[in-house]
């Protein structure tokens, strides 16, 4: 009877186990895209603020020049 | 000097990447997912041609009046729109590959666009083999204006009189009359928009920096 019981509770957990369980599921979805948009992003903004540093050394210059 | 049409650049492209590659597009066959090139790769080619028409009415202009300022503009916005050339080369040739078979075919457009940027390519070499300033700004502003009226023809025209694998020139339908679909005009112009305005940008941080070399060199 122990045994047979024990074995059932070590059947009800396992089934516990692997049940649904949070995980970030939605990142890895639809082939990974996600991923994809967020790598293209990063190189974006990082772009974008080059550009704007770029833009301000420019800004820079052309104040020293008026100076 | 961050002005608020460079914020809307940002986001408008920030957009184009995360909708573009999220909103769901018509299931064609042989396109499959690379319909979405269209948010990238049409994009280059419109912030080109409109590069070299501002770069075009900058040569008349200095034909009018003789401005050197004019003269300056004209060759950064043949510059900067050549990058986007190139940019609209390497990715046609990337998508043409997987979708039409061939990394280069004898479609009337990629030839047209190529002899195009060869043109504008010559404007630079021509622009910069003389020395005297006045005649160098009046030979390639005349050369210049040939050369967008010589865009217009391969890019514009021939184009659509023949048969081309590109959509909306000779027998093909365009995409807006079976695949741009409403989704895809929500992600398509705003992409237009964005990237018009990133050139732009560009062009007037070359501007800017060849106004300061004029500053120093006087």
């Amino acid at each position: 009877m122990k045994i047979v019981l024990s074995v059932v509770f070590m059947l009800i957990s396992l089934i516990g186990f692997s049940q649904e369980i949070e995980m970030a599921d939605q990142m890895r979805a639809e082939g990974k895209i996600y991923i994809v948009v967020a790598i293209l992003c990063v190189i974006l903004i990082g772009l974008f603020a080059y550009l704007i540093s770029i833009d301000k050394k420019v800004s820079k210059l052309e104040k020293e020049i008026k100076e | 000097m961050i002005n608020w049409w460079k914020a809307l650049a940002i986001i408008l492209l920030l957009y184009t990447v995360i909708a573009g590659f999220l909103i769901g597009v018509p299931r064609l066959a042989i396109l499959n997912e690379t319909i979405r090139n269209l948010y990238f790769h049409v994009p280059m080619w419109f912030t080109m041609i409109l590069l070299f028409l501002l770069s075009t009415i900058q040569s008349i202009k200095n034909l009018g009046n003789g401005s050197m300022e004019a003269d300056r503009k004209a060759i950064e916005y043949v510059n900067t729109g050549i990058i986007f050339g190139v940019l609209g080369t390497i990715t046609g040739s990337i998508w043409a590959q997987y979708t039409w078979g061939a990394w280069w075919t004898n479609d009337v457009k990629l030839n047209g666009s190529a002899i195009t940027m060869l043109i504008y390519l010559a404007y630079i070499i021509l622009r910069n083999s003389m020395e005297d300033e006045q005649k160098r700004a009046r030979i390639s502003a005349v050369y210049n204006i040939f050369a967008f009226v010589m865009l217009i023809v391969f890019i514009g025209i021939l184009p659509r009189m023949t048969d081309s694998l590109h959509p909306g020139n000779g027998g093909n339908p365009g995409f807006d009359t079976y695949a741009l679909d409403n989704n895809m005009k929500l992600v398509f112009y705003p992409a237009v928009i964005g990237w018009i305005l990133l050139g732009l940008w560009i062009a007037s941080i070359r501007l800017r920096i060849s106004k300061i070399k004029e500053n120093i060199e006087s």
